[in-house]
């Protein structure tokens, strides 16, 4: 049905295109997935600079700004003479204490307007470690005056730059489990697949055990071993590798899976018949065959990743402070007191959910446009 | 061992007077695309009448199919019918468009199975393997008759007696796995028969069986068709089966009717310039190739390439195997065509592969004698001879979609021999690539396309070339044109013998269909359950065979013409 599904696009393409050609191709077709795709692309770009995206300093402590609500953006500049002009800016507020009860209550001054710098300078940010840099995608005009776009926390730290800053590591740990997955599952799934017999009966059995492994507690229990003074650094390190020792069992299933079908393959055979050595039949043959389907399964992985990642922070159990990721970002919204008073530090939570689904979405298009060749 | 002779078995019962049960007018179905619209039954017409049998025959993709699955509004999505109507004359007189009813309204479905019902070329997918045979059929029964369970059952018992299913009593308590693909259809046919529909629609019911059995199963349709009087509409590929049974024949060709008319006048006096392409590209598979008459006469003495001696097979448990192949000796002479024919399940292919060592083989000697002059038995040779020795024996498979990699393309098929052994690469490669595909039949600027740009004829052409390209002496092509169309069979066998003749190869050539043995072997030997019944020249074993099943093989085969119907003749063969 290649040639159905593909009659729009000029036949002289059509045949000498290859693989991946085809695949996106048939993935264009998908919207919802290319909407997932350029979701997720935005998402990995605050990933690399997330500085840049950030407004304040997002450790950057203010003892006025505690649980702040979130500044309304003003776009239109309208002038005392009636002329407007497209500007944005933000009415600054002020701390004062309720006569009665004496809770902290922000009162916007809307005689005053700040207004607000694309490009501007900002803090100083390091750039994945390379160079660092001051400009920001936008600051307020005052330096004294910053603009808390999502409010602040129980210690007046801004949640917008705090949940880019998230970002990071978030979706990182994400990337990096399961790179550490796909390693272990398409070695182990591979042997097990390719030569059968025994060593396929104890892999097989082994995955089955690990699948069996509640994979919460086990988690809770491995990263309550590690010892509390390790570095920020080791620690992340740790937690990605926790959570990819459950997450390659899947993968390993898929690959014997692709394996042992592709293995009875007529063509597969031909190659053998043509004198192709074993280490060619499974890199030139095979595995081009199933390229698509192991990153379709990626994609499908890092969601879950990133959810293990979140809910092991949130439990306390993950990265620890000062290390920010969105799970560690959601420990603040923990008890009844912030949602009534600060509902906005559910906002990482929201980054959480917009980026799942947007894997989610991607990965299923891809699964879709994995084989162009059986319709 | 013995032969039944089934002439005396043909029912005679009076032929009910002819009158249209289904008469289809400029029934047009569409497929949408995104892009497009695929016009897959453009205007067809046609009218089906008791007691006859309609045959729509055409190539893959020329829409007969679709038709039929129209009558019924089964078509697959998102195709819809367009235009046209579909009369269904009841026995009351009434009629029924069926083209208005709704696909899933209550009049549709009263129709379904129980006026006209269906039969589906692979009986194992439309059967459900999770009930039993008789809850199948009853479930019919009680839907459509409203019979209760006692009455049903009584019925199914019967209905199963009537398709020849030996001891329906107990068979009616059993899946369908317990079925061989033969009694499958029988009990497909059962469910069809069910409700005494006034139409029959068969869709290539035969094709997914073998020979001898295809035979059986025609034959009980037409005892069927003459005791209830019911009109058939046949839908198949095969025209030895349409010469067979056909009343009326209806040529399809993309979705528009290439010619309609009597059996006789289509094999006989065709109109069209389609039809009588396809009928010269059959008629030219009933005897032997023109390129084979020209040659001169194989040597009595010719040396033998390949000598098998009682090569064993045996696949499962040692203490009860499964004999695919059983004690097969065969010779492979130097520039001659060995065929293998057999039914599915003989070993035919196994042994093929034995031969390429694909499958190492339990026993036996498999002797081949190097270009060079010594002599290697493959059944041990170790790792290195083998390899050698695969260059010079070389396979071309029977799936032209599966035996080529969809990720590469022509020229890296076609080159990879090449390049894994080390004789050519860089632009040298390119080189011999071109000339291989010019060799076969290809056009060398398109070695960048991928395997999806061809056609399955010009994938096997591909299939060839790769074959060919370490300059083989052997080539082993296992039932290399059955996924064809008959009017490109020819085609592909005269051109692996134009390169017989110039690369003087030898080729072990297994095949079900004893056609293109004729037309492309010296000599054939026939394979029945794992063992060699008969071997001798072609000419010999096709007309004058001496082993009881290739006798019963020989006349189970329907030949191509209306005028030598000879399918009540056929023997069966016991062992």
């Amino acid at each position: 049905m290649t040639d159905v599904a593909f009659a729009a696009i000029d036949q002289r393409k059509v045949a000498v295109a290859s693989q991946w050609q085809l695949v996106w191709w048939a993935f264009k077709r998908h919207r919802l997935a290319m909407i997932g795709l350029w979701v997720t692309a935005f998402f990995y770009l605050i990933a690399v600079i997330p500085g840049f995206f950030a407004i304040n300093d997002p450790s950057q402590q203010n003892a006025r700004a505690a649980y702040q609500p979130p500044q309304g953006l003003h776009f239109i500049d309208t002038a005392a003479d009636g002329s407007w002009s497209f500007r944005p800016y933000f009415h600054p507020t002020t701390l004062k204490r309720d006569p009665q009860t004496l809770a902290a209550v922000h009162v916007p001054d809307t005689s005053r307007k700040i207004y607000v710098t694309m490009f501007g300078e900002g803090y100083e940010y390091s750039v994945l470690g390379v160079f660092s840099a001051r400009t920001h995608l936008f600051v307020s005009s005052e330096a004294r005056q910053p603009l808390f776009l999502l409010g602040a926390d129980r210690l007046g730290r801004c949640v917008w730059s705090r949940i880019m800053q998230g970002t990071q590591i978030s979706l990182s740990v994400g990337l990096v489990g399961v790179f550490l997955s796909l390693l272990l599952g398409i070695v182990l799934g591979g042997i097990s697949g390719y030569y059968g017999g025994r060593i396929d009966f104890v892999i097989q059995r082994t995955i089955e055990f690990i699948l069996a492994l509640p994979t919460i507690p086990i988690w809770l229990a491995m990263a309550a071993a590690l010892p509390q003074d390790w570095p920020a650094t080791l620690n992340y390190f740790m937690i990605t590798v926790i959570l990819s020792l459950t997450g390659w069992a899947q993968l390993a299933r898929v690959v014997r899976g692709r394996f042992l079908s592709l293995r009875t393959e007529e063509f597969v055979t031909a190659a053998r018949l043509d004198g192709a050595s074993e280490g060619r039949i499974i890199f030139r043959h095979m595995l081009p065959s199933f390229a698509s389907h192991i990153i379709a399964s990626i994609t499908l992985a890092i969601p879950a990743m990133i959810l293990a990642e979140t809910s092991l922070s949130f439990l306390g159990l993950g990265l620890q402070p000062p290390t920010i990721s969105w799970g560690v970002l959601l420990r603040e919204a923990q008890n009844i007191r912030s949602i009534a008073t600060a509902p906005w530090l559910f906002a990482p939570g929201i980054a959480v959910v917009i980026a799942v689904i947007a894997l989610n979405f991607l990965g299923d298009g891809l699964r879709d446009a994995a084989d162009p060749y059986n319709k | 061992m013995t032969v039944v002779d089934l002439s005396s078995r043909r029912a005679d019962a009076a032929a009910a007077p002819p009158r249209a049960v289904l008469e289809v007018r400029d029934l047009v179905t569409h497929f949408p695309t995104r892009t497009g619209v695929v016009k897959a039954v453009d205007g067809v017409s046609f009218t089906v009448e008791r007691g006859k049998t309609l045959c729509v025959v055409g190539e893959s993709g020329s829409g007969k199919s679709v038709t039929a699955r129209s009558i019924l509004q089964i078509v697959d999505q998102p195709g819809r019918i367009v235009s046209g109507s579909m009369l269904l004359h009841r026995p009351d007189g009434s009629a029924v468009d069926l083209a208005t009813l709704h696909p899933r309204g209550r009049e549709i479905r009263a129709v379904r199975g129980a006026e006209i019902a269906m039969i589906f070329q692979e009986p194992m997918s439309s059967l459900s393997p999770v009930h039993t045979v008789g809850d199948q059929i009853m479930e019919v029964l009680l839907l459509h008759l409203r019979l209760s369970k006692k009455e049903a059952r009584a019925r199914t018992v019967e209905l199963l007696r009537q398709v020849e299913i030996p001891h329906p009593d107990k068979a009616v308590d059993r899946y369908t796995f317990e079925f061989s693909g033969g009694m499958r259809q029988r009990v497909m046919i059962a469910m069809a028969l069910a409700c005494n529909p006034a139409m029959l629609i068969a869709d290539e019911p035969t094709t997914a069986l073998d020979v001898t059995t295809q035979a059986e199963i025609l034959d009980l349709i037409k005892r069927l068709q003459q005791q209830h009087g019911m009109a058939v509409m046949f839908i198949t590929h095969d025209m030895g089966v349409v010469a067979e049974i056909a009343d009326e024949v209806l040529v399809m060709y993309h979705g528009k009717v290439m010619e309609a008319g009597p059996v006789d006048q289509i094999f006989h006096a065709p109109q069209n310039d389609y039809t009588k392409m396809l009928i010269g590209s059959v008629l030219k598979l009933e005897q032997k190739a023109e390129i084979r008459l020209k040659r001169a006469p194989l040597a009595e003495d010719a040396p033998s390439v390949i000598e098998i001696d009682n090569l064993k097979m045996h696949f499962g448990s040692p203490a009860a195997p499964i004999r695919a192949v059983d004690d097969v000796s065969l010779q492979v002479k130097a520039g001659e065509t060995l065929g293998i024919v057999g039914e599915s399940g003989s070993g035919k292919t196994t042994m093929g592969r034995c031969l390429l060592r694909i499958y190492q083989p339990t026993g036996g000697a498999m002797r081949y004698r190097k270009a060079d002059g010594t002599v290697v038995d493959l059944v041990t040779a170790d790792k290195e001879t083998l390899k050698l020795c695969r260059r010079e024996i070389r396979m071309i498979f029977q799936d032209p979609v599966g035996s080529l990699n969809p990720r590469m393309t022509v020229a890296q098929i076609i080159g990879e021999p090449l390049l894994v052994n080390g004789i050519a690469k860089g632009s040298e490669l390119d080189d011999r690539v071109s000339v291989l595909m010019d060799q076969v039949g290809l056009n060398p600027d398109w070695r960048e396309r991928y395997p999806h740009a061809f056609s399955g004829g010009q994938r096997q052409r591909i299939g060839i070339a790769r074959a060919i390209s370490l300059n083989p002496r052997v080539i082993v092509a296992d039932e290399a044109t059955s996924a064809l169309d008959v009017s490109l069979r020819s085609q592909m066998l005269d051109l692996m013998m134009r390169l017989q003749d110039e690369l003087k190869l030898s080729y072990v050539f297994i095949s079900h269909d004893i056609g293109v043995i004729r037309y492309m072997c010296d000599r054939v030997s026939v394979m029945y359950q794992g063992r060699v019944v008969e071997t001798g020249s072609t000419d010999q074993v096709c007309d004058a065979p001496q082993h009881a099943y290739t006798q019963a093989l020989l006349s189970a085969i329907p030949r191509p013409d209306p005028r030598l119907r000879s399918m009540h003749k056929r023997h069966r063969y016991i062992a």
